[in-house]
Protein backbone atom coordinates (compact mmCIF):
# COMPACT_ATOMS: atom_id res chain seq x y z
CA UNK A 1 0.00 0.00 0.00
CA UNK A 2 2.78 2.45 -0.90
CA UNK A 3 0.38 4.76 -2.70
CA UNK A 4 -1.11 5.63 0.69
CA UNK A 5 1.80 8.08 0.90
CA UNK A 6 0.04 10.05 -1.85
CA UNK A 7 -2.77 10.88 0.57
CA UNK A 8 -2.62 14.62 1.27
CA UNK A 9 -2.26 15.70 4.89
CA UNK A 10 -5.68 17.38 5.08
CA UNK A 11 -7.27 14.01 4.32
CA UNK A 12 -4.79 11.84 6.21
CA UNK A 13 -5.52 13.48 9.57
CA UNK A 14 -9.32 12.88 9.61
CA UNK A 15 -8.79 9.37 8.18
CA UNK A 16 -6.34 8.54 10.97
CA UNK A 17 -8.60 10.03 13.65
CA UNK A 18 -11.65 8.13 12.38
CA UNK A 19 -9.67 4.86 12.26
CA UNK A 20 -8.43 5.43 15.81
CA UNK A 21 -11.94 6.21 17.03
CA UNK A 22 -13.37 3.09 15.39
CA UNK A 23 -10.60 0.86 16.70
CA UNK A 24 -10.92 2.32 20.22
CA UNK A 25 -14.66 1.69 20.28
CA UNK A 26 -14.16 -1.91 19.14
CA UNK A 27 -11.51 -2.34 21.85
CA UNK A 28 -13.74 -0.84 24.55
CA UNK A 29 -16.51 -3.17 23.43
CA UNK A 30 -14.18 -6.13 23.83
CA UNK A 31 -13.07 -4.92 27.27
CA UNK A 32 -16.74 -4.87 28.14
CA UNK A 33 -16.84 -8.66 27.68
CA UNK A 34 -14.38 -8.96 30.57
CA UNK A 35 -15.73 -6.24 32.83
CA UNK A 36 -19.50 -6.63 32.68
CA UNK A 37 -21.01 -9.07 35.12
CA UNK A 38 -23.95 -11.02 33.70
CA UNK A 39 -24.61 -12.49 30.28
CA UNK A 40 -27.36 -9.95 29.56
CA UNK A 41 -24.98 -7.09 30.35
CA UNK A 42 -22.27 -8.56 28.15
CA UNK A 43 -24.62 -8.76 25.16
CA UNK A 44 -24.53 -4.93 25.10
CA UNK A 45 -20.76 -4.72 24.76
CA UNK A 46 -20.20 -5.70 21.10
CA UNK A 47 -22.75 -3.15 19.87
CA UNK A 48 -20.09 -0.46 20.29
CA UNK A 49 -18.02 -2.06 17.57
CA UNK A 50 -20.95 -2.82 15.29
CA UNK A 51 -22.40 0.70 15.31
CA UNK A 52 -20.13 3.68 15.70
CA UNK A 53 -16.98 1.55 15.58
CA UNK A 54 -17.66 0.16 12.12
CA UNK A 55 -19.23 3.47 11.10
CA UNK A 56 -16.02 5.38 11.79
CA UNK A 57 -13.87 2.83 9.98
CA UNK A 58 -16.19 2.92 6.94
CA UNK A 59 -16.18 6.73 6.90
CA UNK A 60 -12.38 6.67 7.01
CA UNK A 61 -12.33 4.19 4.12
CA UNK A 62 -14.74 6.28 2.04
CA UNK A 63 -12.73 9.43 2.63
CA UNK A 64 -9.38 7.76 1.98
CA UNK A 65 -10.29 6.09 -1.32
CA UNK A 66 -12.41 9.00 -2.55
CA UNK A 67 -9.35 11.24 -2.25
CA UNK A 68 -6.86 8.66 -3.55
CA UNK A 69 -8.89 7.68 -6.61
CA UNK A 70 -10.33 11.18 -7.23
CA UNK A 71 -13.86 9.81 -7.54
CA UNK A 72 -16.73 9.21 -5.14
CA UNK A 73 -16.31 5.82 -3.44
CA UNK A 74 -19.57 4.94 -1.72
CA UNK A 75 -19.95 1.18 -1.68
CA UNK A 76 -18.97 1.07 2.00
CA UNK A 77 -22.53 2.24 2.64
CA UNK A 78 -23.64 -1.30 1.78
CA UNK A 79 -21.51 -2.74 4.59
CA UNK A 80 -23.14 -0.31 7.01
CA UNK A 81 -26.63 -1.25 5.83
CA UNK A 82 -25.94 -4.99 6.07
CA UNK A 83 -24.49 -4.56 9.57
CA UNK A 84 -27.52 -2.57 10.75
CA UNK A 85 -29.91 -5.17 9.39
CA UNK A 86 -28.09 -8.34 10.52
CA UNK A 87 -26.47 -7.58 13.90
CA UNK A 88 -29.75 -7.22 15.83
CA UNK A 89 -30.78 -10.68 14.65
CA UNK A 90 -27.70 -12.31 16.16
CA UNK A 91 -27.93 -10.35 19.41
CA UNK A 92 -31.64 -11.05 19.79
CA UNK A 93 -31.08 -14.73 19.11
CA UNK A 94 -28.39 -14.89 21.83
CA UNK A 95 -30.49 -12.95 24.35
CA UNK A 96 -33.56 -15.07 23.68
CA UNK A 97 -31.61 -18.30 23.96
CA UNK A 98 -30.24 -17.16 27.34
CA UNK A 99 -33.70 -16.15 28.50
CA UNK A 100 -35.15 -19.47 27.42
CA UNK A 101 -32.46 -21.36 29.33
CA UNK A 102 -32.84 -19.24 32.47
CA UNK A 103 -36.61 -19.64 32.43
CA UNK A 104 -36.46 -23.38 31.95
CA UNK A 105 -34.02 -23.57 34.87
CA UNK A 106 -36.48 -21.56 36.96
CA UNK A 107 -34.12 -18.65 37.57
CA UNK A 108 -35.51 -15.74 39.63
CA UNK A 109 -33.33 -13.15 37.89
CA UNK A 110 -35.36 -13.07 34.69
CA UNK A 111 -39.00 -12.05 34.22
CA UNK A 112 -41.41 -14.95 33.95
CA UNK A 113 -42.78 -15.99 30.59
CA UNK A 114 -46.07 -14.30 29.74
CA UNK A 115 -49.09 -16.53 30.21
CA UNK A 116 -49.86 -18.40 27.03
CA UNK A 117 -53.44 -17.75 25.86
CA UNK A 118 -55.48 -20.94 25.69
CA UNK A 119 -55.30 -22.41 22.24
CA UNK A 120 -58.40 -23.96 20.74
CA UNK A 121 -57.29 -27.42 19.84
CA UNK A 122 -59.30 -29.87 17.87
CA UNK A 123 -60.33 -33.03 19.63
CA UNK A 124 -57.75 -35.76 19.16
CA UNK A 125 -58.67 -38.02 16.30
CA UNK A 126 -60.32 -41.22 17.36
CA UNK A 127 -57.93 -44.13 17.33
CA UNK A 128 -58.43 -46.56 14.53
CA UNK A 129 -60.58 -49.46 15.42
CA UNK A 130 -58.09 -52.04 14.34
CA UNK A 131 -54.36 -51.41 14.31
CA UNK A 132 -52.72 -52.35 11.04
CA UNK A 133 -51.32 -55.81 11.21
CA UNK B 1 -46.55 -4.07 -14.26
CA UNK B 2 -47.72 -5.42 -10.91
CA UNK B 3 -47.13 -8.98 -12.06
CA UNK B 4 -43.55 -8.37 -13.11
CA UNK B 5 -42.55 -5.93 -10.38
CA UNK B 6 -44.65 -6.57 -7.28
CA UNK B 7 -42.37 -4.40 -5.06
CA UNK B 8 -41.22 -1.30 -6.98
CA UNK B 9 -39.42 0.29 -4.00
CA UNK B 10 -37.55 -2.90 -3.15
CA UNK B 11 -36.68 -3.41 -6.82
CA UNK B 12 -35.16 0.07 -6.98
CA UNK B 13 -33.22 -0.58 -3.75
CA UNK B 14 -31.81 -3.86 -5.11
CA UNK B 15 -30.78 -2.22 -8.39
CA UNK B 16 -29.10 0.58 -6.41
CA UNK B 17 -27.29 -2.07 -4.33
CA UNK B 18 -26.08 -3.80 -7.49
CA UNK B 19 -24.81 -0.54 -8.98
CA UNK B 20 -22.95 0.25 -5.74
CA UNK B 21 -21.43 -3.24 -5.63
CA UNK B 22 -20.20 -3.13 -9.22
CA UNK B 23 -19.29 0.57 -8.90
CA UNK B 24 -20.59 1.43 -12.33
CA UNK B 25 -23.63 3.04 -13.92
CA UNK B 26 -23.01 1.52 -17.36
CA UNK B 27 -26.03 0.29 -19.28
CA UNK B 28 -24.88 -3.33 -18.83
CA UNK B 29 -24.78 -2.99 -15.03
CA UNK B 30 -28.22 -1.39 -14.91
CA UNK B 31 -29.64 -4.15 -17.12
CA UNK B 32 -28.00 -6.92 -15.07
CA UNK B 33 -29.11 -5.31 -11.80
CA UNK B 34 -32.69 -5.02 -13.02
CA UNK B 35 -32.79 -8.66 -14.12
CA UNK B 36 -31.33 -9.86 -10.80
CA UNK B 37 -33.67 -7.65 -8.72
CA UNK B 38 -36.72 -8.80 -10.69
CA UNK B 39 -35.95 -12.49 -10.34
CA UNK B 40 -34.93 -12.16 -6.66
CA UNK B 41 -38.22 -10.44 -5.84
CA UNK B 42 -40.22 -13.20 -7.53
CA UNK B 43 -38.58 -15.48 -5.01
CA UNK B 44 -39.37 -13.01 -2.24
CA UNK B 45 -43.03 -12.92 -3.27
CA UNK B 46 -43.18 -16.71 -3.02
CA UNK B 47 -42.40 -16.32 0.72
CA UNK B 48 -45.73 -14.45 1.04
CA UNK B 49 -44.41 -11.54 3.18
CA UNK B 50 -46.92 -9.51 5.23
CA UNK B 51 -48.21 -6.41 3.51
CA UNK B 52 -47.21 -2.92 4.56
CA UNK B 53 -46.28 0.39 3.05
CA UNK B 54 -43.81 3.15 3.69
CA UNK B 55 -46.33 5.97 4.05
CA UNK B 56 -44.04 8.90 4.72
CA UNK B 57 -40.53 8.44 3.29
CA UNK B 58 -39.43 11.90 4.39
CA UNK B 59 -40.29 11.15 8.02
CA UNK B 60 -38.24 7.96 7.63
CA UNK B 61 -35.14 9.97 6.71
CA UNK B 62 -35.72 12.30 9.66
CA UNK B 63 -35.98 9.26 11.95
CA UNK B 64 -32.76 7.80 10.50
CA UNK B 65 -30.91 11.02 11.36
CA UNK B 66 -32.35 11.03 14.87
CA UNK B 67 -31.38 7.39 15.44
CA UNK B 68 -27.81 8.02 14.23
CA UNK B 69 -27.43 10.87 16.72
CA UNK B 70 -28.86 8.68 19.50
CA UNK B 71 -26.55 5.79 18.58
CA UNK B 72 -23.51 8.08 18.77
CA UNK B 73 -24.64 9.38 22.18
CA UNK B 74 -25.27 5.92 23.64
CA UNK B 75 -21.93 4.69 22.26
CA UNK B 76 -20.21 7.24 24.46
CA UNK B 77 -22.49 6.46 27.42
CA UNK B 78 -21.81 2.70 27.24
CA UNK B 79 -18.07 3.26 26.70
CA UNK B 80 -18.09 5.35 29.88
CA UNK B 81 -19.89 2.59 31.81
CA UNK B 82 -17.41 -0.06 30.64
CA UNK B 83 -14.34 2.04 31.40
CA UNK B 84 -15.62 3.24 34.78
CA UNK B 85 -13.10 1.71 37.19
CA UNK B 86 -15.44 1.72 40.19
CA UNK B 87 -18.20 -0.83 40.43
CA UNK B 88 -20.86 1.75 41.11
CA UNK B 89 -24.45 1.12 42.04
CA UNK B 90 -25.49 0.98 38.38
CA UNK B 91 -28.58 -1.13 37.94
CA UNK B 92 -29.24 -3.11 34.80
CA UNK B 93 -32.39 -5.06 34.27
CA UNK B 94 -35.40 -6.03 32.25
CA UNK B 95 -38.18 -3.65 31.36
CA UNK B 96 -41.55 -4.50 29.84
CA UNK B 97 -43.11 -1.81 27.67
CA UNK B 98 -46.66 -1.95 26.27
CA UNK B 99 -46.85 -0.83 22.65
CA UNK B 100 -49.62 0.67 20.54
CA UNK B 101 -48.03 -0.13 17.19
CA UNK B 102 -49.06 -3.32 15.38
CA UNK B 103 -47.56 -2.79 11.91
CA UNK B 104 -45.11 -5.68 11.36
CA UNK B 105 -42.47 -3.61 9.54
CA UNK B 106 -42.76 -0.90 12.18
CA UNK B 107 -42.07 -3.49 14.90
CA UNK B 108 -39.13 -4.89 12.92
CA UNK B 109 -37.65 -1.41 12.53
CA UNK B 110 -38.14 -0.70 16.24
CA UNK B 111 -36.34 -3.95 17.04
CA UNK B 112 -33.40 -2.91 14.86
CA UNK B 113 -33.28 0.55 16.43
CA UNK B 114 -33.44 -0.72 20.02
CA UNK B 115 -30.94 -3.54 19.55
CA UNK B 116 -28.66 -1.46 17.35
CA UNK B 117 -28.43 1.25 20.00
CA UNK B 118 -25.79 0.30 22.58
CA UNK B 119 -27.22 -0.14 26.06
CA UNK B 120 -30.62 -1.48 25.07
CA UNK B 121 -31.56 -4.83 23.59
CA UNK B 122 -34.91 -6.22 22.46
CA UNK B 123 -35.43 -9.58 24.12
CA UNK B 124 -39.01 -10.61 23.52
CA UNK B 125 -42.22 -9.57 21.79
CA UNK B 126 -45.54 -10.73 23.17
CA UNK B 127 -48.17 -10.52 20.46
CA UNK B 128 -51.01 -11.43 22.86
CA UNK B 129 -50.87 -8.06 24.68
CA UNK B 130 -48.55 -6.27 22.21
CA UNK B 131 -45.77 -5.64 24.69
CA UNK B 132 -41.99 -5.92 24.39
CA UNK B 133 -39.37 -7.00 26.89
CA UNK B 134 -36.10 -5.07 26.82
CA UNK B 135 -32.85 -5.49 28.69
CA UNK B 136 -31.29 -2.17 29.61
CA UNK B 137 -27.70 -1.74 30.74
CA UNK B 138 -28.25 1.45 32.72
CA UNK B 139 -31.76 1.27 34.12
CA UNK B 140 -31.73 4.50 36.13
CA UNK B 141 -35.30 5.52 35.65
CA UNK B 142 -37.86 3.18 34.12
CA UNK B 143 -40.23 6.01 33.22
CA UNK B 144 -37.58 7.87 31.21
CA UNK B 145 -36.87 4.76 29.17
CA UNK B 146 -40.56 4.10 28.51
CA UNK B 147 -41.03 7.72 27.43
CA UNK B 148 -37.98 7.50 25.15
CA UNK B 149 -39.09 4.33 23.39
CA UNK B 150 -42.73 5.31 23.07
CA UNK B 151 -42.46 9.04 22.51
CA UNK B 152 -39.26 9.21 20.51
CA UNK B 153 -39.42 6.11 18.32
CA UNK B 154 -42.84 4.44 18.43
CA UNK B 155 -44.77 7.65 17.69
CA UNK B 156 -42.63 8.39 14.63
CA UNK B 157 -42.71 4.77 13.41
CA UNK B 158 -46.50 4.75 13.65
CA UNK B 159 -46.59 7.88 11.49
CA UNK B 160 -44.38 6.18 8.93
CA UNK B 161 -45.90 2.70 8.81
CA UNK B 162 -49.53 2.96 9.96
Amino acid sequence: MTHLADLPVWAAIPVALLLLLGASLALIGSIGFVRLRSFYERVHAPTLGTTMGIGSVLLASMLCFTVLQSRLVLHEILIAIFMVVTTPITLMLLARAALYRDRSEGSDDVPAAPPVPPVQTAAPPAPDAAPPV
Amino acid sequence: MKRWWPYPLLTAALVAMWLLLTESVALGSILMGTILATVALWGFRALDPPGGRLKRPRAAFALAGLVMADVARSNLAVAKIILNPRKTERVSGFLRIPLDMRAPYGLATLACIITGTPGTIWVEYNSANNSILLHILDLVDEKTWIDTIKGRYEKRLMEIFE
